[in-house]
């Protein structure tokens, strides 16, 4: 089992979150966060001063699937998350242990 | 003299005060309210509030008596009438025979008020509540009640002939001068940034700004004829002219015209217009307007950085430059044919333009100076600032337990 988390730009969310569903991926959490890359923020100007906003708002995308899923749903976050401009997110990719169903008490991959 | 009041002037009268009430209470609150961080919303919006309230309470137990008492030697009026005694209901107001003396006392009270609260703007996000209270009375006290007199309540400066149709030196010049002093007293905030919270309540404060501001610059000319309505059209005037000017600079400067910069023009220009409302023609207003901006852009982006003082929403910049270039342009612009009270430098009479200097620099110093004077006396007692760690978590919910937004 795999938990990926992606990082995307909070517009994209709906398009992410319709072609998942397209891809059979249903369960998902979704937070919103701020953050930035490499690129440091961006510039907003008020009243005729600049000022650099470095963390910029971003959604975050938890989801846990078996192991034969994950190359799937990382290949539909991607194509549906990106515009090849800069700020597009990333994909972060770990192992989890175990995962347990709170209603039944049933764990592993039934409870995936 | 019963008998002399006049129904329309007094229902236009009555709309009026409501409108310049609108202008506090919501108007200048959500305005600033929108430019602070998160953490002082709520009692951003606190200090305009309560300093309605408090100068409400101030200006019928005598504040305005002290303003528009029969004058003594220019300086003061004599307080009769305390606490409303011997004011009746159909009293006619000695300077507005046509409403009743207690209509005049109203849309008096709806002037002082704002002009405290806009020196709030200054000292957000650091001043304490305590301090914003005690410097409420005593400034309206000693500031506000004095320099209204003079120019309003026929003290010296109406007696030397200086114009001031709705406030351009009792209400901008003064509260922008005071915001300077204050701000030199209790000094910078450690984030210093001007990051608008939320951008959408100050435009809607703004918008209430300009609305309300028919009501007290058509309405300064205390009837409902055509003086009101030509003070009505170059108040609108000068305020459209402001936002597109400011557009202007931001295109010229950073390239992107701004929200922030639309509607500070806007109240820029609505500013500048206030003393010259009921002297001036429309194309002078249209002047008035498209300089003005010019002048509070600089002043916001060039002076203040350059002096490093940290007047947080720009007072001085706005309301004080730009009631500075009002009452000046009022003694270049008066057109006797408008208002046979003034006559200004282009129609022949550089006297006026003379009257207009003095007016600003007396009113300029002696706020300043007395402002300096009531800062300094609350440091030492109460204190001003509130502490490192109340300003960096925000005054919300240090000084009011209660927070802004639940998400």
């Amino acid at each position: 089992m795999k938990e990926i988390v992606a990082i995307i730009r909070p517009e994209k969310l709906e398009e992410v979150k319709n072609a998942l569903e397209a891809a059979g991926c249903h369960g998902m959490t979704v937070t919103e966060v701020r953050g930035r890359g490499r690129q440091l923020g961006i510039t907003e100007s008020y009243r005729g001063r600049d000022y650099r906003i470095d963390l910029l708002p971003k959604t975050k995308i938890e989801i846990v699937v078996n192991d034969e899923d994950v190359d799937t749903v990382v290949e539909t976050i991607v194509k549906s998350a990106q515009t090849g401009d800069i700020g597009d997110g990333k994909i972060f990719i770990s192992g989890v242990d175990e995962v347990v169903r709170i209603r039944t008490g049933e764990s592993g991959k039934k409870a995936v | 003299m019963d008998a002399v009041l006049n129904s329309g002037d007094t229902a236009w009268m009555l709309v009026s005060t409501a409108l310049v009430m609108l202008m506090t209470v919501p108007g200048v609150a959500l305005f600033y309210g929108g430019l602070t961080k998160k953490e002082n919303v709520l009692n951003t919006m606190f200090l305009s509030l309560i300093a309605f309230a408090v100068t409400s309470i101030i200006w019928v137990l005598y504040g305005y008596q002290f303003a528009f008492g029969a004058d003594i030697m220019g300086f003061i009026g004599s307080p009769v009438n305390l606490l409303m005694k011997g004011v009746g209901v159909n009293t006619a107001a000695a300077l507005a025979p046509t409403i009743p003396d207690f209509l005049y006392i109203a849309f008096q009270l709806t002037f002082a008020a704002i002009t405290v609260a806009l020196i709030s703007g200054a000292v957000v996000e650091r001043m304490k509540f305590s301090a914003w209270l005690a410097f409420i009375v005593l400034w309206v006290s000693l500031v506000y009640v004095p320099v209204a007199h003079w120019v309003w309540g026929g003290g010296f400066l109406a007696q030397l002939g200086a114009l001031d149709f709705a406030g351009g030196t009792v209400v901008h010049i003064n509260s922008g001068v005071a915001a300077l002093a204050l701000v030199y007293l209790i000094g910078k905030r450690k984030d210093t940034r001007l990051l608008p919270h939320n951008l959408g309540y100050s435009v809607i404060g703004a918008s209430l700004l300009w609305f309300g501001w028919f009501g007290f610059n058509a309405g300064s000319a205390l009837t409902a004829g055509g003086l009101a309505a030509s003070a009505f059209l170059v108040t609108n005037t000068a305020a459209a002219a402001g936002m597109v000017s400011w557009v202007i600079m931001d295109y010229l400067k950073v390239g992107k015209p701004t929200v922030l910069g639309g509607i500070s023009g806007a109240v820029a220009g609505l500013v500048a217009i206030t003393p010259a409302a009921g002297f001036v023609t429309v194309p002078a207003a249209l002047i008035i307007g498209l300089v003005t901006s010019v002048i509070s852009y600089l002043a916001v982006s060039y002076l203040k950085p350059r002096l490093g003082y940290d007047d947080a929403l720009d007072v001085f910049g706005i309301h004080g430059m730009s009631g500075i270039w009002g009452s000046v342009a009022t003694g270049l612009f008066a057109a006797p044919f408008i208002n046979e009270l003034g006559t200004g430098l282009i129609y022949g009479n550089p006297g006026q333009l003379t009257a207009q200097v003095i007016a600003v620099a007396v009113v300029a110093a002696y706020s300043f100076v007395v402002t300096l004077i009531i800062g300094k006396l609350l440091d030492f007692t109460v204190g001003l600032r509130v502490s490192g760690k109340e300003e960096m978590e925000g005054l919300d919910t240090h000084l009011h337990e209660e927070t802004g937004y639940r998400i």
